[in-house]
């Protein structure tokens, strides 16, 4: 399939600049929502976070260090220039580099949200295609409904509610994992499977829904009239034109399972981005958030960048067809 | 008199030419069929005459006019997408009545003219068939008193069997209303058994053109001999070569 | 959206919402003075008879505090969802009457808005609004309105397209009517059920930022910050943090559900409904063996719907059948039931359905695979889009015949040449776009050749195709048949086409084959009613153009409305009161020549030669 792109290879250029275009406008209008962010913010920002009974010299002080008494232009210029160096600010409240703090906290996000990814993957592609075969032609319709509902209900139960269902049941009742960090490896399984649930129940049913309507196909009737075993319907014709739609709403699965962490790290304490942000909000700790929110808005800009990659790899006409 | 005029147009989408400089003209009270295959342009030709595609060169006058608006009015192909859903009948046909007009009258003098119960006037296109559903449609291109109808294709999606009753109507509507049309259809059968006369499209360009009996019984393009060739015959059977 | 309450998720679900809005109206004035009450004596306490979910830092009673709190979650989530949905309505249909460039631009910024998950676009805008109420109200709708934006882009982008908006554009419709009469109307059921999930979404999140400490602030409480105040005491008192929860989970699964069964029943109206219909013994004058022998196949639908309703014919070595019949007359459902192919809900019983010299049933898919073929009606979608097409003939002699890839690669080959495909070597490494719908149709064919057919079953092979290209196709099909002696059954809505091929005909309508003849006697000898209205209702090179065409009034019945007596009857001139009770049986009328009707050979014959034309 990988090979077709070389008999086509006129629509891959024009489909890699599209892409480059839409990556790059993408990340500069969050880079410029972001700096904005600050300057949006009602009242003087750190008046706010240095509190209101702040001496009116400490305050001006503190504006000129961020460089906020410059004008606006210059202001932006500066941003666009330390981004590129690497350099996104100090913050408020502790006085560090923010680059530090994000890489500090970083990994610890996406080790969570990758492993969430994962078990997600693994655990509602088989799930949904086993679901799609059994169900196939109103088959089945009491496994169906018990599919359906089961689903639904997962899918409307809000990850940081999970969490603190499974801490209060599993954690706290039963004892069998800790309540919050991440120092043992069983720390791993209440926040992995609270991020997980919801995104792998959606998963389920959309790759069910997507294969019961690949399955409704006429190349699949043709590939039935072949007398194939089932077997072949299933994995050669029917599975791979399910992927493109599959892919598509899997990204932005994976993106609301990024922003998603947000949540659960802050029932498990986790030591990342996620818990950083709500305590940098809470303490009014702009710069911080500004960092954040960037690192957080480009993480998910680059998951959407690698599904569209990963769908013209699979699908050579997805590159024609938007055209 | 109305005469619609396709004066050298040409449309272009990216890279294609969809129709390439055609020229083509629908006498008063006369039909001119036009046949042609997929993708032979014959449809995007008839949407520029209603103001639905914009020609990229040339012009389409009606009566040496430019402002054509009402006075060219279009039946699509599919009855099913052509009637909004959420819509009375009634009220689809109206929409199109000039400002002025006793619209409930008008309405149902309309459904009368295309044999359809007056009483149906609200209804909803889904009660109807699609031979019924086709009939509105005709009507409602009426209601805008055109001197011209465009009729795309108008009778590829309905039953054989229903077919006939369709094409009857618009012979007789036609005549009666001296309307001039452009007869659109893939079917050459169809397409004679309407027509004064007969234009032949293919990659955009229009081939031949030339009264019904003379296109038919003396084709001047090799492809117009070909389209005849392919057309099926009561009793001519299929050689196998 | 009241179809909805007929499911019993959406009964359950209503019911659920409407318990909250009775709770948001009334609880407040019930007991908002005992979940303000402070109790001194009472301080942090767990679950217990007087406090079913224990007590807060004050000693408030956190149950009573949890129902009083419905009124504020469930009022700013919906406050939220009205600006957000109105918002997002605004912005995607904006395009609709704007200018083009600003259109552009509107959609693209909503286009880079929407690849942001909804709740880091509303923590962004809670730090923008600042924490608290207000700020997290406006933060969740700003969250809300891109993706709805989206939604009714793409709703509205899907309506434009149709027919019915291009008509009223050319009727002199201007934009903003079209918008408000034809696009919104027809978008608005969509729009209503995503809005009510979008409020499910929006009472989790508020929950969600309160959770968090940035929504809701003290004294003013909801469920998300009961939570918050609970989940600090989880280990003392894990009622005190399940109580919110699970009223946060119960309310927003009630409005998803309620959404999901709203979408399930718009998805669903347009299902059949029919009556059972009696079910019919074919009896049936031909004894004799054919190498595909049907005897009263009927094919059957959930709800008694019956496509097919004892057929019987019989198809001999190298015979070449065709089958007419318009939409809805089961041509197709029969073709599919003698190749194997009806699947679930449908089913296929018969007296007799026999396979060279087998009963179908039994006959193993390997030598089904190369014995039998089959040709679809749309060539452009009977391929695997993501298979070349080479990969996707040789498959069969790959299962089927123990040939290894390379060599039933070189087969297909080969198979596209006696197709008659130019460069087949090349063509065969091709995906099925790259083909034109006539190449298509003959890599069909060929796919067939693979094997040894005897019989080629072909569903309205050139009804998408040009008339060149129709004619094409058809003279492969005749050809197949008399360079390998393959028995072919071609299946049509046009008459015309079975006409210039077939030996014989089978003429069907509403289920029943009415009349089977051989094709020299279609245009002289044909007698059923239909049949010879149906020839004269068609048009054709040799029509007279001076008289009107013949009409058959009314329609042919859907499988669901067919009743008792000939199912013709109600279009037919010369039905009478037996045709109306009474369904006819096909009846031999001569040698090969059958019909279904009740009318005697003389009154039909004196009806086809004298009357219609």
């Amino acid at each position: 399939m990988i090979k077709a792109q070389r008999a086509e290879g006129g629509t891959w250029l024009p489909f890699a600049r599209r892409r480059a275009v839409r990556f790059l406008t993408s990340l500069w209008v969050l880079v410029t929502a972001s700096f904005l962010m600050i300057h949006l913010i009602p009242g003087d920002p750190v008046r706010e976070s240095l509190g209101l009974g702040a001496p009116p010299d400490v305050v001006e002080a503190r504006r000129a260090a961020l460089g906020l008494d410059e004008p606006l232009p210059v202001q932006y210029w500066n941003y666009l220039t330390g981004l590129f160096r690497g350099d996104l600010g100090t913050s408020l409240v502790s006085g560090t580099p923010i680059g530090d703090l994000i890489g500090d906290r970083l990994p610890a996000t996406v080790r969570l949200a990758f492993l969430a990814f994962l078990f997600v993957v693994v655990v509602a592609v088989p799930v949904g295609v086993g679901m799609a075969i059994l169900t196939k032609g109103g088959r089945r319709r009491g496994g169906e409904l018990a599919f359906t509902s089961t689903s639904v209900v997962l899918a409307a139960i809000p990850e940081f509610l999970l969490a603190v269902g499974l801490v209060s049941v599993l954690a706290v009742q039963l004892n069998l994992f800790p309540v919050a960090g991440d120092d043992a490896p069983g720390s791993w399984v209440l926040p992995v499977l609270a991020l997980a649930t919801g995104p792998g129940a959606v998963l389920a049913r959309i790759v069910r829904v997507e294969l019961l309507s690949v399955l409704g196909n006429d190349f699949v009737r043709t590939a039935r009239a072949k007398r194939l075993p089932a077997r072949l319907v299933y994995l050669r014709h029917a599975l791979p034109n399910a992927v493109t739609a599959t892919l598509t709403l899997g990204g932005m699965m994976l993106a609301t399972l990024v922003a998603g962490t947000v949540l659960v790290e802050n029932v498990f304490a986790w030591p990342g981005l996620g818990s950083t942000i709500v305590g940098s909000i809470q303490q009014k700790d702009y710069p911080a958030v500004q960092g954040i929110v960037l690192v957080y808005g480009a993480g998910v800009l680059l998951v959407n960048l690698v599904v569209d990659v990963a769908l013209a790899l699979l699908d050579p006409r997805s590159t024609i067809r938007e055209a | 008199m109305s005469e619609l005029f396709f004066d050298r147009v040409s449309v272009r989408y990216g890279h294609h030419l969809a129709v390439d400089d055609v020229s083509l003209v629908v006498p008063h009270g006369q039909v001119v069929g036009l046949v042609g295959e997929s993708g032979s342009g014959k449809s995007t030709l008839a949407a520029t005459a209603v103001g639905l595609v914009p020609v990229t060169s040339g012009q389409v006058l009606v009566d040496g006019e430019r402002d054509r608006r009402r006075r060219v009015q279009m039946v699509f192909q599919d009855p099913y997408s052509s009637l909004d859903p959420r819509m009375s009948i009634g009220g689809s046909i109206a929409e199109g009545m000039p400002r002025g007009v006793d619209k409930k009258a008008e309405v149902a003098r309309l459904l009368e003219l295309v044999n359809l119960d007056p009483g149906r006037a609200s209804s909803l296109p889904a009660r109807l068939s699609g031979g019924q559903r086709q009939r509105v449609a005709l009507a409602r291109a009426l209601a805008g008193r055109p001197e011209v109808v465009i009729a795309d294709e108008i009778t590829s999606a309905l039953d054989v069997s229903v077919q006939g009753a369709v094409l009857n109507l618009v012979r007789d509507l036609q005549r009666r209303l001296g309307l001039s049309m452009l007869f659109i259809s893939h079917n050459l059968a169809v397409v004679r058994y309407v027509s004064d006369r007969i234009a032949v499209m293919k990659d955009g360009r229009i081939v031949e053109e030339g009264p019904a009996a003379r296109v038919l019984a003396e084709p001047g393009h090799e492809y117009t001999r070909e389209l005849l060739a392919a057309a099926p015959r009561r009793h001519a059977r299929l050689e196998v070569s | 959206m009241r179809a909805a309450l007929r499911s019993p998720v959406g009964l359950a679900s209503a019911v659920l919402l409407a318990l909250l809005v009775l709770l948001a109206v009334f609880a407040p004035m019930l007991w908002g003075d005992r979940a303000a009450a402070i109790d001194t004596d009472a301080l942090q306490q767990g679950a217990s008879a007087e406090h079913p979910l224990g007590t807060d830092q004050l000693g408030r009673d956190i149950l009573f505090r949890v129902l009083v709190a419905t009124r504020l979650t469930i009022g700013l989530a919906l406050l939220a969802t009205v600006i957000g949905v109105g918002t997002g309505l605004l912005l995607g249909s904006l395009p609709a009457v704007l200018p083009r460039w600003a259109a552009r631009i509107v959609t693209s910024a909503v286009n880079i808005a929407v690849a942001f998950p909804g709740l880091l676009l509303a923590l962004f805008f809670a730090v923008i609004f600042g924490t608290g109420t207000v700020g997290a109200v406006l933060a969740i709708a700003f969250a809300i309105a891109p993706s709805f934006a989206r939604l009714t882009q793409t709703l509205t982008a899907g309506i434009s397209g149709r027919d019915f908006i291009k008509a009223a554009r050319v009727c002199g419709v201007g934009r903003f009517r079209l918008l408000v009469r034809h696009v919104l109307p027809n978008i608005a059921e969509p729009l209503v059920i995503n809005a009510t999930l979008a409020a499910g979404a929006a009472l989790t999140s508020f929950a969600g930022l309160s959770f968090l400490g940035i929504g809701v602030q003290a004294p003013s409480y909801d469920w998300g910050r009961l939570l918050g105040e609970g989940l600090l005491r989880i280990y003392l008192s894990p009622a005190s943090a399940l109580g919110p929860a699970l009223a946060v989970v119960l309310a927003g699964l009630a409005f998803n559900l309620f959404g999901e069964a709203a979408a399930a029943a718009a998805g669903g109206r347009r299902r059949w409904r029919g009556k059972p219909v009696p079910h019919h013994e074919s009896t049936v004058d031909d004894p004799g063996d054919g190498l595909l022998t049907v005897r009263n196949l009927h094919v059957t639908f959930p709800g008694g719907i019956t496509p097919v309703r004892g057929v019987s014919f019989t198809v001999h070595d190298g015979e070449m059948i065709g089958v007419v019949g318009e939409s809805g007359s089961g041509k197709s459902l029969t073709a599919l039931a003698v190749s194997r192919l009806v699947e679930h809900p449908g089913s296929v019983t018969a007296d007799r359905l026999d396979f060279d010299g087998r009963p179908l049933r039994s006959i193993p898919d390997r030598d089904l695979g190369t014995r039998l073929a089959m040709v679809f009606q749309d060539p452009m979608t009977s391929f695997n889009p993501a298979l070349r097409i080479g990969r996707q003939i040789a498959e069969v002699s790959e299962v089927h015949q123990g040939l290894s890839r390379g060599d039933a690669l070189r087969k297909a080959t080969d198979r596209l040449r006696a197709v008659r495909i130019p460069d087949p070597g090349r063509r065969a490494g091709q995906y099925p776009h790259e083909f034109s719908g006539g190449m298509r149709q003959r890599a069909m064919i060929a796919m067939g050749l693979m094997g040894e057919p005897k019989l080629v079953i072909a569903d309205e092979p050139t009804t998408a195709l040009d008339v060149t290209v129709q004619r094409e196709v058809l003279k492969l099909l005749a050809r197949i048949r008399t360079e390998r002696s393959a028995a072919v059954l071609l299946i049509s809505h046009d008459i015309t086409v079975v006409a210039q091929t077939c030996d014989r005909v089978l003429v069907m309508y509403a289920g029943r084959i009415v009349e089977e003849l051989p094709t020299d006697e279609l245009f002289t000898a044909a007698r059923h009613p239909y049949t010879t209205a149906l020839l004269a209702a068609v048009p054709d090179l040799d029509t007279d153009r001076d008289a009107p065409l013949a009409v058959i009034p009314g329609r042919p019945p859907e499988p669901g409305e067919i009743t008792a007596g000939c199912p013709f009857a109600p279009r037919c001139p010369l039905a009478e009161e037996r045709c109306r009770t009474e369904e006819p049986e096909l009846s031999a009328l001569s040698d090969g020549h059958r019909v279904a009707c009740w009318k005697s050979e003389k009154e039909l014959a004196l009806a086809a030669t004298g009357g219609t034309r």
